[in-house]
């Protein structure tokens, strides 16, 4: 009873995160100079009277409350209007086209990041070695701060270019088809059975996620490490030491007190990914919604920018409500109230 | 059944090495309950987890025999060693809020804990039970997380581990410091049971009325060594060694107008402990002798051993 109540109030919450972000995004865009229909067309030689024309006809010729209200309104009616650049172009398919590839690229990356993160810290919180430690400190402060499209213009250089191993951008090579099912191309391919899709798939996604599950290991890294340490020296250890418990099983206990933290943090982690999936998109011209939204703010497609931000921001919401939810599997003492 | 000889930890840390325990030789028997005494720092933890070989990486036993049962608990390989700890000796240590692990049931942790000595998982669940019930703790509870019992339930089910296994001897360090008063009794009476099945108990506080209270000898450590050890009848009729009458004249007395005494001064710093006695600093009696030569632990009568210059044997 208490995890509903607490699940619905949270659930809640995420509405004014999303208000908030939305009008941040509305004012921003305008006060932005340039419009959609000049970058759309590229130009400032039109009669004034056409441009009047079409800015009635997208709507930009009301006061800006109303076009804030009226898109909120259709929004939450589920309609997501039409591209203001692409005319004729309904917003909510271009998303349906686009999500599923952000979706899978943020699956495997935070895979990725979390293996790479937890695995190197249990090994260095395991390690009687201090130059384990600090060499897996160091791992976790490098990755932390490296430039995704530096790292990802690397890893071009070096997979697809020197080795020729691994394709540096798209997410299919030339001539493989998958027929959509979830839209995420790894998954597709495994559920049909067609093998070689799913080699091609999963080499295309390697680059990408190993780029963003990079930067994104490095805090999982140092968070699993420093909790392994202090746990390590808590009480909770002489206690399982003293009744003769072995080791490995004293290491396992204590890596499920570490998992606590690491799982608050993979709540938090989730804005931070798709700040860096929309620049590791770019980097591997990776059609999903980050280059989407790169794209559109370049043409100051203010309604598609709108519907790819409440996006965002509903995902983040509901990324750290399930976040939380995980926390009271993993720690008994959690209680919902 | 436990024999400690001329045993000496010393700790290397950056700022130092410190001797948390300076030639400390004392011996129990079966079934009796010695109480060791002394403030923050006398040592008395460092030798509870000498005898556990849970001294953390930094501590060195210098010298020294420590004989369980006869075994030289010094010379066991790590393996052996964590095959004694739980069965044969065994600790019920001070905080019982961080002793049980928060994220796992009070009964999983129980059978791991007998698993790991070698019963199967259907006798250790039933002799968990068991256990437990003997301390007061019912199957529902046994059932539970730690956060869902008191803290003197916690302690309790800490006994039932540290016992369920019939160990020569139980460590108790601190057991009763972190419980309120009431519930304190309760532990205590529980600890001396532990007594009746042969179980030697050594319980460590800084508290000498619940030494006096409890405990059948008492041993008084200061600064790393043992001051005195006596029976208790003897330790509070004749109290030789000045430190051990000054943690008596401490003691708050229900009825009396007196105010009880502090001991002045501070512990030793035992990187750089003093010179000669090391209580020297701090006696109301020191003189020149007591300031140069350390005094030897000697036998002033049966039973009664007085590390002090100015006690002379009879």
């Amino acid at each position: 009873m208490g995890l509903a109540r607490y699940v619905i109030v949270r659930a809640l919450l995420i509405i004014p995160t999303i208000l908030l972000l939305y009008t941040l995004v509305f004012i921003v865009l305008r006060v932005l100079p340039g419009n959609p229909v000049l970058a759309a067309l590229g130009t400032k030689n039109i009669p004034e009277e056409q441009l009047q024309a079409i800015m009635r006809e997208l709507g930009l010729d009301k006061p800006l409350y109303q076009q804030y209200i009226e898109y909120l309104v259709n929004f939450l009616r589920g309609d997501m209007g039409y591209s203001m650049v692409v005319r004729g172009r309904p917003i909510a398919s271009d998303i349906t086209d686009r999500f599923p590839a952000t979706l899978e690229l943020s699956i495997w990356a935070i895979i990725v990041s979390f293996v790479l993160g937890v695995g190197i810290g249990y090994v260095a919180g395991r390690s009687r070695s201090s130059i384990v430690k600090h060499l897996a400190r160091l791992y976790g402060s490098i990755t932390y701060v490296l430039f995704i499209p530096a790292l990802g213009l690397f890893l071009q250089l070096v997979f697809g270019l020197w080795l020729k191993v691994l394709p540096t951008g798209d997410r299919l090579s030339p001539g493989i088809y998958i027929k959509p099912i979830t839209g995420m191309y790894t998954f597709d391919a495994l559920i049909q059975g067609d093998l070689v899709a799913f080699i091609d798939a999963v080499k295309h996604i390697i680059l990408p996620a190993l780029t963003l599950g990079l930067v994104l290991s490095g805090p999982f890294t140092r968070l699993t490490l420093d909790n392994m340490e202090k746990v390590m020296e808590s009480k909770i250890v002489i206690a399982y030491r003293s009744r003769g418990i072995r080791e490995e099983a004293i290491t396992r206990h204590v890596f499920r007190h570490t998992l606590i933290p690491v799982v608050t943090y993979l709540g938090l982690q989730f804005a931070l990914l798709l700040g860096g999936a929309v620049l590791t998109e770019t980097t591997f011209n990776w059609p999903g919604l980050g280059t989407y939204l790169v794209d559109k703010i370049m043409y100051r497609d203010y309604t598609a920018i709108q519907a790819v931000i409440i996006i965002f921001a509903f995902l983040v919401g509901l990324i750290s409500l399930i976040t939380d939810v995980l926390y009271a599997l993993i720690d008994p003492r959690v209680r919902y109230q | 059944m436990l024999i400690v000889e001329d045993l000496y930890v010393k700790y290397y840390t950056r700022r130092g090495t410190v001797s948390a325990v300076s030639g400390v030789s004392f011996t129990m028997q079966k079934g009796e309950m010695l109480a060791v005494v002394g403030e923050s720092g006398s040592g008395k933890s460092t030798l509870a987890l000498t005898i556990m070989r849970l001294l953390p990486r930094n501590a060195v036993v210098e010298r020294g025999r420590i004989l369980l049962d006869g075994i030289d608990v010094l010379k066991l390989s790590e393996d052996e060693m964590r095959r004694i700890r739980g069965s044969k000796v065994s600790m019920v240590l001070q905080d019982p809020f961080t002793t049980l692990d928060p994220l796992r049931r009070v009964i999983d942790q129980f059978i791991e804990f007998l698993m790991e000595h070698g019963l199967d998982r259907r006798s250790a669940e039933k002799l968990a039970l068991e256990a437990l019930e003997s301390v007061g703790i019912p199957k529902t509870l046994a059932y539970s997380y730690p956060h869902q019992l008191s803290g003197g339930q916690k302690q309790r089910v800490a006994i039932a581990m540290a016992i369920a296994l019939k160990p020569s001897l139980v460590i108790a360090d601190e057991p009763t410091t972190a419980l309120d008063v009431v519930v304190q009794k309760q532990i205590m009476d529980l600890i001396d049971t532990i007594k009746r099945g042969g179980t030697s108990v050594m319980l460590i506080t800084h508290d000498i009325a619940l030494a006096i209270e409890r405990a059948d000898r008492i041993m008084v450590m200061y600064g790393g060594e043992v001051m005195e050890i006596a029976d208790k009848g003897t330790i509070m009729s004749r109290p030789l060694h000045p430190y051990t009458q000054g943690l008596l004249a401490s003691i708050p007395r229900l009825g009396s107008d007196k105010i009880p005494e502090s001991i002045p001064g501070y512990p030793p710093d035992l990187r750089n402990p003093p010179k000669g006695c090391v209580f020297h600093p701090r006696c109301p009696y020191a003189d020149e002798r007591c300031r140069s030569i350390k005094p030897q632990l000697i036998e002033v009568e049966k039973g009664h051993w007085v590390k002090c210059h100015r006690v002379v044997k009879a």
